[in-house]
């Protein structure tokens, strides 16, 4: 730090330049919060309950989200399972197995994938996988198409941050493992991805996280019916969606009960970056 | 530092400070905002007004315009008598019709059967004459008077009704019939038959023996009817007042054709 | 080589075809249904009859305009903060835990609840409306996280000599920010702007409240404006005839996020070096 013994005054301009941009940006996160609770406080306080019900039928004054709390976890979570050992299991095929000339390109294409946006997977979920599934299962669109979609979409940036983990772990427990002529799959099982996990689960955390948050691409895909699904090819409504498809026309208490769906979701995601940040260690900038 | 500021402001002074007074909003229907959008086009090319059109369904197009957020609102059915603080124009008729895929072998559904497919008492095409297969059905989002108009003409409730797929917008229907050889939906005949000219694999069903054409609709053979309306809170201003005329005009009367609505009568 | 290995390394080619073929699909299935619409004319035409035909140039230029805004805010206030986070907060201390994680749940925070808080505070409340200025304010709230982060890990990133250095000439705060910190941590603090662009234009539920729909050339910030996500978007669901012309959009949206990525590169030679 740079130590004067008095500012002259461009320091103290900075000084005070800097700590608003601070604020500011603190501010922005409380002032969203302040925002949300402010338009449900009354609604939460009278009937916040209710909430928890089945029936979603606004035009009757029935705001019960539990339907669409369960379409959101379950798409998530399936998608989850499907992208997370996926991307675990190529990120280490990727750095210790893989010819060398593959690994950059892939991880190109990966970042690629990263990059794309939300509505252009739901385009292509639309047009092509909604019709195929359809051939197996109609209608289609549904709890399984959401969670493909989505596992695509969270798989990139799982395998990124596995890559960075694994890079990260001291080198010398690979070569201790080289010099004991153990094979490099027991060592990686046995001492590099268990040595890796803190940083890999709290990484696969944060795109639960992601998943749960996800709006566009759920919405043109999981047929946005509301109710409990019964098997993978029923159709669901996460909580997201909901609020993409009705926020334009919520008047009323429909609307703060729109904007406590956003609260339950901005609740949850620091709820799981609470917990991303214990298991990761308490670093200003988790992965 | 300084340099960066001044530009910034110069680019915002330069691209106009305030928001400007001669412009119009219009927010509703999905039915009506793309041909409303092009009458917005020719008006603005023949007068220079700004119009701005959003879709988002009848109710937001009546809740935007009650709260000040819209100038006109485009609404695909008649007003209901508790909406009498505001004003409708009627500008275009248009229908409801049923639509299949265009493979569906089925030919026609009466009342009961579309009931009971949406209630989820009949659940194979077989029982109505068609394939072996499960049925699809699509339903409509709350708040879009497509729905309205469709529960109260079958006097149904929404609650029974057990969808497979719910969509928003009319296209997003069309999509998922065109998409689905078992499908079954409903959406506005404009649009239907638009898509169907165009290529798109749907067919509409017939009601009551009547068949879904613009034809039938202009006849008043039809019977799933709707207007198509442009609703402003109390009375219109100046510039509102002056694009409704506009929108009933003959010069706009073929994109009303070219959407297959029936322009009205003026 | 063991066993293990061998089946390892043989089986390790599973998981790669799932991961690289539906991205090739993908971008396969885009290509057919958008590739007859591209040209340079849909590029600089403006849109007609509801964008069923024409082009995209309004678009882009909304497009522009939000990104403009966006980063009008974004850029000085994560500029601000990253400075104040490398220059005044110790990193262990509680006040960098506690901003940290503001941050980061900012970053995490789902796009349709900037959609709503957007609506609610900037459309509603400060009376801006569907504009430019309501959907560039509700996009700078989401890129201002991840460019604070990558300004702050660039600015961390000029050796510790340097600074040393300029304590023992003593130079003032602002000289040393001005005059070495800055330029020396120029091409990261590049690379956290580009990053925000690329998320900026990736978003879309954010800006359906916030910006609108509107097909038009925008006169000003004030105006709705509709930005190429938002495009592909209305075009998929909501104008009949529009699949080809949402396919198309959707292949100039992913070039143009090529581009942005290849750009990164140029300007950090290690890929992701941390930020992600």
């Amino acid at each position: 730090m740079i130590i004067t013994s008095f500012l002259p005054s461009a320091d103290r301009g900075l000084s005070w330049l800097l700590r608003l941009s601070a604020l500011l940006s603190a501010a922005s996160l409380g002032g969203i919060v302040l925002v949300l609770l402010w338009r449900t406080g009354p609604f939460l306080l009278s009937q916040g309950g209710a909430v928890l019900a089945s029936g979603w039928h606004p035009g009757d004054g029935e705001y019960g989200m539990a339907a669409m709390i369960a379409g959101s976890l379950l798409v998530s979570l399936l998608a989850l399972a499907l992208a997370a050992p996926l991307a675990v299991m190529l990120a280490a095929w990727l750095r210790y197995y893989a010819p060398a000339m593959l690994r950059r390109p892939t991880l190109i294409l990966v970042e690629l994938m990263a990059g794309i946006p939300s509505v252009v997977y739901g385009l292509w979920g639309l047009l092509v996988l909604v019709p195929w599934i359809n051939r197996w299962a109609p209608p289609g669109a549904s709890w399984l198409a959401g969670s493909l979609v989505l596992a695509l979409m969270i798989l990139p940036l799982a395998l990124l941050v596995t890559d960075t983990a694994l890079r990260q772990l001291p080198p010398a427990w690979g070569r201790a493992g080289e010099a004991l002529a153990l094979s490099r799959f027991g060592v990686l099982r046995r001492v590099l991805l268990p040595g890796a996990a803190p940083a890999i689960l709290s990484g696969v955390v944060l795109q639960f996280g992601r998943a749960l948050g996800e709006t566009m691409a759920v919405l043109m895909v999981c047929g946005n019916v509301v109710q409990w699904p019964h098997s993978v090819f029923d159709p669901v409504r996460t909580l997201t969606a909901n609020i993409a498809l009705e926020m334009a026309y919520a008047t009323g208490e429909h609307r703060v009960a729109l904007f406590v769906s956003g609260l339950m979701l901005i609740s949850v995601t620091a709820a799981l970056l609470i917990l991303a940040w214990r298991l990761r260690g308490h670093d200003h900038a988790p992965q | 530092m300084t340099r960066y500021w001044g530009i910034l402001v110069l680019i915002l002074t330069l691209a106009g400070c305030g928001p400007r007074t001669d412009k119009l909003v219009i927010t509703g229907s999905s039915t009506m905002a793309p041909v409303i959008a092009e009458v917005a086009e020719r008006y603005e090319a023949e007068t220079g007004v700004q119009v701005d059109v959003q879709s988002g369904g009848t109710g937001r197009g009546i809740s935007d315009v009650r709260q000040g957020l819209a100038d006109i609102g485009m609404a695909s059915r008649a007003l209901h008598p508790d909406e009498d603080d505001l004003t409708a124009f009627i500008v275009a008729q248009d229908g409801i019709a049923l639509i299949v895929h265009r493979d569906n072998p089925v030919p026609a559904l009466n009342d009961d059967q579309v009931r009971a497919i949406y209630q989820g008492g009949t659940d194979n095409w077989s029982a109505v004459g068609g394939g072996d297969r499960p049925i699809t059905v699509v339903n409509k989002a709350e708040g879009r008077s497509t729905l309205e108009l469709f529960l109260a003409y079958f006097q149904l409730d929404n609650r029974d009704v057990q969808a497979d797929v719910v969509i928003g917008e009319n296209q997003q229907g069309i999509k998922a019939v065109a998409g689905d050889p078992a499908a079954i939906g409903y959406v506005s005949i404009g649009s239907a038959e638009y898509e169907a000219e165009a290529g798109t694999p749907i067919r509409l069903l017939p009601l009551s023996g009547v068949a879904a054409r613009i034809e039938t609709v202009n006849a008043k053979r039809y019977p799933l009817r709707r207007e198509l309306n442009l609703v402003v809170d109390g009375e219109p201003g100046d510039a509102g007042r002056a694009f409704i005329d506009f929108a009933h005009s003959a010069a706009v009367a073929d994109l009303y054709r070219d959407h297959y609505f029936v322009p009205a009568q003026r | 080589m063991h066993r293990s290995d061998r089946w390892a390394a043989a089986l390790g080619v599973i998981p790669w075809l799932l991961v690289v073929a539906p991205l090739m699909l993908l971008l396969a299935a885009l290509w057919q249904q958008g590739q007859d619409a591209l040209s340079l004319a849909f590029l600089l035409e403006d849109p007609r009859r509801a964008g069923r035909a024409g082009g995209i140039a309004s678009v882009l230029l909304s497009t522009g305009w939000i990104l403009t805004v966006c980063l009008a805010v974004a850029v000085p206030v994560g500029l601000g903060c990253a400075l104040f986070l490398s220059e005044e907060v110790h990193p262990g201390s509680a006040m960098a835990r506690r901003l940290g994680f503001a941050l980061d749940l900012l970053a995490a925070t789902p796009s349709v609840v900037f959609g709503l808080f957007g609506y609610q505070f900037f459309a509603i409340t400060l009376g801006l409306g569907f504009s430019i200025l309501s959907g560039g304010l509700a996009l700078s709230l989401m890129v201002l996280p991840l460019m604070i982060r990558s300004t702050e890990q660039a600015l961390r990133g000029v050796p510790l000599s340097y600074r040393r250095a300029a304590e023992a000439l003593a130079v003032s705060r602002w000289g040393w920010v001005s005059r070495v910190l800055l330029p020396n941590a120029a091409s990261g603090i590049a690379v956290g702007v580009i990053l925000s662009v690329g998320r900026a234009l990736a978003e879309t539920a954010v800006l359906l409240f916030t910006a609108g729909y509107v097909l038009r050339r925008p006169d000003s910030a004030f105006d709705s404006g509709r930005a190429l996500s938002v495009h592909i978007y209305d075009m998929a669901m909501n104008v009949p005839g529009g699949t080809e012309r949402a396919a198309a959009t959707a292949l100039v949206l992913v070039a143009l996020l090529v581009s942005i990525n290849v750009l990164i590169r140029r300007l950090v030679r290690r890929p992701f070096a941390g930020v992600v």
